[in-house]
């Protein structure tokens, strides 16, 4: 169960060249609400757009594929996208909402749609939820710290940061490359990350990371019967190469294995805050 | 009842016997009537409908009863629940009878009844309040707080009497700090669709198979565990429940939530606006850290598809 309930796991990268150019991995999640938009699954979609500092994201309700594609890649820190969820329902007035998030959003949708005492409109209008692989996030001035103070790099000049293989790295405008290893920034993570027992978005109509997959593609889970529909018509409609996800290189083993890992370590977590006072400890979320 | 029969020949057109079988639907099973003893003469007395055309093609006698108790407030609550439009008429038609409720009821005492939606806070200076929302608790099985004024005051928080014409009528206090409150539904009104589930959960939790009370009692234990947490909610809760004790993962769910607009997402964390705040609990309930049950959540599919199915929603 550590990477939820899904139809299918596959290897996939867009086959549009323009998400391609500036997309963090295979481009799946700007091309899967451009297909929905066009095709009109969804009316528009919750994502993260650029903020008005370098890196800080600001969730926008995209309605075009321009509005898409000036928000892909990852921001290694907090998108609030649950925010606009009732805006986009109530305020924007659409009908079909597509919405991006991490596993901690994308609990934070279904209960919105299982318990929406605040979220009148929502539940029955979300068309497409596509969750990404999260293991932790920075706060912004976190982020800030490790980019500029760690990786000696201006925020300003960096135009994409990437973690993986336990680095983190950052790209330059000027193609200098800043590496550190993982291990440095773990201290900037937010706490609240470490409760979290998610790390594949099981909670997702469709969740996506690079984990898994060859360097520019992206490692899919189809997970639910909305998901598999839209899914499959993109793949008819060519939106996506697809590779079987057990003929590829890292694989399936190791997001398992990353998985595990985030969920154990949380568990941990969550047992020691349990006894973290004297005969007090702290709140569990999970009951 | 009269007056609903008729509202409902209005919106859905007397001919339009459209209603799917309860049977025909996802999860949710008709139990088998023997299996539960009409313990009250309401049970039955539903057979009599006046609507002759409309009437369901299988009488439906083992509905669950409802009533909304109207204390302090301003009706939202009730608003909110007819917004479920035709869902509405599909919870009264298959699963609730409504046996009180001064808005839509010709019923003038409070009857016994299985679920109790009170709405607004007690005026503590009102006798007939008082003493009202007491034979609630005696009449009803289950006491649901629905809205923030009934769980929490809410904007009656903020009352200081003085106001034309009966100036002395001061002290509005949540229903739960005069009786054992069985169940929260805060927010400003609750959302329709929870309103809704909470009916559809409560009449399986009444009337269903073992499973089916096995789920309804999974789903609607947090929102138990908010009755038990007590009668004061604030933004702060935020603050004091969710950031203090190190869970707040900056979603920005409890932004959408609030009613108000009182808070904003600043650098991943809410920043409330406390002179808005209404003290209607929303932000806080619909916090995925203030409860995530994963034995009702990892089920999310099929539950929609069920309530989906309930109302008559099914298929595409």
């Amino acid at each position: 169960m550590v990477l939820g309930n899904y139809k299918t796991a596959l290897s996939a990268r867009s086959t549009d060249a323009d998400i391609l150019k500036c997309s963090q991995d295979g481009g799946v999640v700007t091309q899967l609400f451009a297909y929905a938009l066009e095709e009109g699954i969804i009316d528009g979609a919750i994502v993260a757009g650029p903020g008005d500092e370098p890196f800080k994201p600001e969730p926008v309700v995209a309605m075009s594929k321009e509005e898409l594609l000036a928000a892909r890649g990852t921001r290694y820190t907090i998108s609030p996208n649950m925010k606009l969820i009732k805006e986009a329902t109530r305020s924007y007035g659409l009908d079909k909402v597509g919405i991006v998030g991490t596993p901690c959003q994308m609990q934070a949708l279904r209960k919105a749609q299982l318990y929406p005492m605040g979220m009148r409109s929502v539940p029955d209008k979300i068309a497409l939820a596509i969750g990404i692989f999260c293991m932790e996030n920075f706060p912004y001035q976190g982020l800030e710290t490790i980019v500029e103070d760690h990786c000696n790099v201006k925020m300003e000049s960096a135009v994409k940061m990437d973690i993986g293989k336990g680095k983190f790295t950052v790209y330059t405008e000027r193609g200098a490359v800043s590496q550190i290893p993982l291990k440095e920034t773990h201290k900037y993570e937010q706490p609240g990350c470490h409760v979290c027992l998610d790390y594949v978005a099981n909670l997702s109509d469709i969740s996506t990371g690079s984990v898994g997959s060859p360097d520019g593609w992206s490692t899919v889970f189809v997970r639910t019967k909305k998901g598999d529909d839209i899914w499959s018509k993109a793949i008819t409609a060519g939106c996506f190469e697809t590779k079987d996800i057990a003929s590829v290189k890292p694989g399936l083993d190791l997001v398992t294995k990353l998985a595990t890992g985030k969920i154990d370590k949380n568990k941990k977590t969550l047992e020691e805050r349990a006894t973290f006072g004297v005969g007090k400890g702290l709140r569990n979320p999970y009951i | 009842m009269g007056l609903l029969s008729r509202l409902k020949e209005i919106f859905t057109g007397s001919q339009q016997a459209s209603e799917k079988k309860p049977e025909a639907v996802a999860d949710i099973k008709r139990p088998v009537t023997a299996s539960k003893p009409a313990k009250k003469p309401e049970d039955v007395k539903v057979e009599q409908k006046q609507d002759g055309k409309n009437k369901e093609d299988k009488p439906v006698v083992n509905k669950i009863t409802v009533g909304h108790v109207h204390m302090s407030g301003c009706t939202g609550c009730l608003v909110s629940l007819a917004d479920n439009y035709a869902g509405l008429f599909k919870i009264l038609d298959d699963y609730a009878d409504l046996v009180y409720c001064l808005t839509l009821a010709d019923v003038r005492h409070i009857p016994e009844m299985d679920v109790a939606l009170v709405e607004g806070s007690v005026c503590l200076q009102d006798e007939c309040s008082v003493r009202e929302i007491k034979e609630t608790r005696e009449k009803a099985k289950v006491v649901v707080a629905l809205g923030g004024c009934a769980a929490y005051g809410n904007i009656t928080r903020f009352c200081r009497g003085g106001q034309w014409n009966q100036p002395q009528q001061e002290s509005f206090v949540p229903i739960g700090d005069l009786i054992d409150v069985d169940l929260y539904l805060p927010s400003c009104p609750p959302g329709a669709e929870a309103i809704r589930n909470v009916c559809v959960m409560a009449y399986l939790l009444l009337q269903g198979n073992d499973d089916q009370k096995a789920l309804a009692a999974a789903y609607l234990k947090p929102l138990m565990d908010l009755a038990k947490r007590g009668t004061e909610a604030c933004g702060c809760d935020l603050m004091v429940d969710v950031i203090n004790q190190g869970l707040c993962m900056g979603c920005g769910t409890c932004a959408a939530s609030c009613p108000v607009r009182a808070i904003t997402i600043e650098y991943g964390r809410p920043n409330i606006n406390r002179d808005m705040c209404i003290k209607c609990g929303a932000c806080y309930a619909q916090c995925p850290r203030s409860f995530f049950n994963f034995d009702v959540m990892n089920q999310f599919e099929g539950i929609t598809e069920a309530i989906d199915g309930a109302m008559g929603k099914g298929g595409q």
